[in-house]
């Protein structure tokens, strides 16, 4: 899988690069319009991480490039500007999702994967880890062919650890991604954790070859395991 | 005091003593002109009367007033020798009046045709001096009132006019508030001083205005160029995080580290809603049923305070429909119920109750009203709570006061905020 993240900030730029590297895609970057347009003349891409404002031209004109050139592309725009307009106007351009900065790296991670796996797969809607599988059209998760009940928010959940495993997930980004943006002024995160501990459970009931653990004051992290 | 009675007041202290010493000497100049004038007829009397006693030696004879003005009587020569004419003010007795009057009286000697010396008084009825001052009293009272009286009526008719440009200032002063949007238009004046304060004014607000705009200006803009950075340190300690060779302990303070930039990040995202609400970057209004947010906001929050054990509930006495961002709308809402749930007791409950005009958040208290004057200030912290922001409530403030909503608070065994919106 290949991507291109089309961003002017370094900083920022670099840790998308090497937050999307450890998912094992291959990762290209320009930091502005010329040598983005040069990189897609050139490349052909799985998935393109497009930056609105870019030194040399609007990253919303690269768009218009790519529609008129290339028969497919998959584009999430990563904007700072919070504006229904440009949201709009970036979405008509053929834009494929539309992420505000600033993000977390896991929330980058599922938008990209689910883009990649909705594109590419041609309409397979199953996600499978170990002896997990995860329908996300039906939401429903079966293990070893068993199907296991899930509450609303403890799908969400597994869907976004799922999509981001073996990674650190941080409790703020698990509670904006599935709570949404309200959560930002609570006292803390702890309520997160029963909706955790009840998943966990109903995880390990099941016998699904995968683990929710702890990561001390960071969060969660899914991992796979061997059952017996 | 009213200005324009301020000077009345001054003005009635100051013409008591003009009026007073005018009367002095208007009175000194009177008495003196009226005695000069009596001394006149005095002496046109005194030569008649020679003049009669030349020719008729009963003149002489006159030893009493009575019925007449004069009285002669006769003296020696060495009596007669050296004397002038000299005027007298004494009294004497009126069958008129019956009492004694103040008098004039020219006392003068002569030389009959018999060669004999006699001295001659000749009276003249004075002016009543107690009653002359009484008058003049009481016609300057008169006076004094009539001249306050005019000077207030005069100062509320007239002068209320031409100060008319300076009340509607101070009207349009008071009213102004600065970030309102409108736009501050003093009176229209032709009084040169008034023109010079409107003139003045109207360069400080601008000035004001500006700096105003400015520090708003500032703020967002920091808000926005603080973001990225945070959110990319966020993302280094994830990625940091992840490497294998990290121990429970680093681990722990990367945690700690990450959750101080997140409150980082939560503070300056509120201080960016703030300040583009401030600054009305919500434009987009349509109709919004606030039932309805509040029935979307409350199972978003429903996991928050089942952990806190708080029970919520909600109370339709009315539909209530306005005009507002449908963005600033959720949060207003979402904001009061959080705040009502944040500040709760273990198995306390949250009312959110809409009727026709508003709506209304109760919670159950901790125990003390909280200070109703400060609570809607920005960082203001009621308690140690120290993973809120203190933007939560003065961000509910600054979307009523960009609506026109009035947000107010009272206790009552609960704390009760109420949103009035119509």
């Amino acid at each position: 899988m290949k991507v291109l993240v089309v961003e002017d900030e370094d900083d920022l730029r670099e840790v998308i690069i090497r937050s999307l590297q450890k998912e094992n895609f291959v990762v290209e970057a320009a930091a502005d319009y010329d040598t983005a347009m040069e990189k897609l003349y050139t490349y052909e891409y799985d998935c393109i991480l497009l930056d609105i404002m870019l030194p040399g031209g609007s990253g919303l004109k690269i768009l218009e490039q790519l529609r008129q050139e290339k028969e497919e592309y998959h584009v999430i725009i990563i904007s700072a500007k919070d504006s229904v307009d440009d949201k709009v106007k970036g979405l008509d351009l053929g834009a494929d999702d539309y992420l505000v900065k600033p993000f977390h790296l896991a929330e980058l991670s599922a938008r990209v994967k689910s883009l990649v796996r909705r594109k590419k797969m041609n309409g397979d809607n199953i996600i499978q880890f170990n002896n997990l599988s995860i329908d996300t059209v039906s939401r429903c998760l079966h293990v070893s062919g068993q199907e296991v009940s899930l509450n609303r928010k403890e799908y969400d959940v597994l869907l976004y650890f799922v999509l981001n495993k073996n990674r650190v997930i941080n409790k703020t980004s698990l509670a904006e991604h599935v709570w949404g943006d309200h959560t930002d002024q609570s006292d803390n995160y702890e309520f997160i954790y029963s909706q955790v501990k009840n998943l966990r459970k109903k995880l390990k009931d099941a016998g699904a070859e995968a683990e929710i653990q702890a990561i001390y004051g960071i969060g969660y992290k899914l991992t796979g395991v061997e059952t017996a | 005091m009213k200005l324009l009675n301020h000077t009345l007041s001054y003005l009635s202290v100051i013409l008591l003593f003009v009026i007073g010493l005018w009367a002095g000497i208007f009175y000194i100049n009177m008495i003196d002109e009226i005695h000069d004038s009596i001394d006149d007829g005095l002496d046109n009397s005194k030569q008649l009367i020679i003049r009669k006693a030349l020719v008729d030696s009963q003149t002489l004879t006159k030893q009493f007033f009575h019925e007449r003005n004069y009285k002669v009587k006769e003296i020696t020569a060495q009596q007669a020798k050296g004397y002038t004419d000299t005027y007298i003010d004494s009294t004497l007795f009126m069958e008129n009046e019956q009492d004694y009057e103040p008098v004039r009286i020219l006392k003068t000697v002569f030389m009959a045709g018999n060669g004999r010396y006699y001295q001659l008084d000749i009276v003249s009825s004075m002016v009543e001096e107690d009653d002359l001052i009484e008058d003049l009293f009481y016609a300057l009272l008169w006076l004094y009132g009539i001249i306050l009286a005019t000077v207030l009526v005069v100062n509320n008719l007239l002068l209320r006019k031409i100060w008319k440009p300076f009340y509607q200032l101070l009207d349009k002063l008071g009213k102004f508030r600065l970030g309102s949007n409108d736009s501050f238009q003093p009176p229209a004046t032709r009084v040169l001083e008034f023109n010079r304060l409107n003139d003045s004014l109207e360069a400080l607000i601008a000035h004001t205005k500006e700096t105003y705009a400015g520090q708003k200006q500032f703020i967002e803009n920091a808000a926005h160029e603080l973001q990225t950075p945070l959110a990319v340190s966020i993302s280094k300690l994830e990625l940091l995080a992840e490497n294998e060779a990290a121990t429970e302990e680093q681990l722990t303070e990367i945690g700690a580290v990450m959750e101080t930039l997140q409150r980082m990040k939560r503070l300056n995202k509120n201080l960016l809603l703030l300040a583009k609400i401030e600054s009305g970057q919500f434009p987009e209004e349509e109709s919004v049923s606030i039932n309805n947010v509040v029935k979307d906001v409350i199972p978003m929050l429903e996991d928050m305070a089942a952990h806190k054990g708080v029970e919520m509930a909600i109370v339709e006495e009315a539909e209530l429909v306005v005009n507002m961002n449908p963005s600033l709308a959720e949060v207003l809402v979402t904001n009061l119920i959080k705040n009502a749930i944040v500040h709760n007791t273990a198995g306390g409950v949250v009312d959110v109750v809409t009727n026709a005009s508003g709506f209304s958040v109760k919670n159950t208290a901790t125990g003390h009203a909280l200070d109703a004057g400060h609570i809607f200030e920005r960082f203001y912290k009621n308690g140690s709570s120290k993973n809120t922001t203190g933007l939560g409530l003065a961000i509910v403030k600054s979307i009523a006061t960009h609506y026109g909503y009035t947000v107010s608070y009272s206790y009552a065994n609960a704390h009760v905020f109420i949103v009035q919106m119509k």
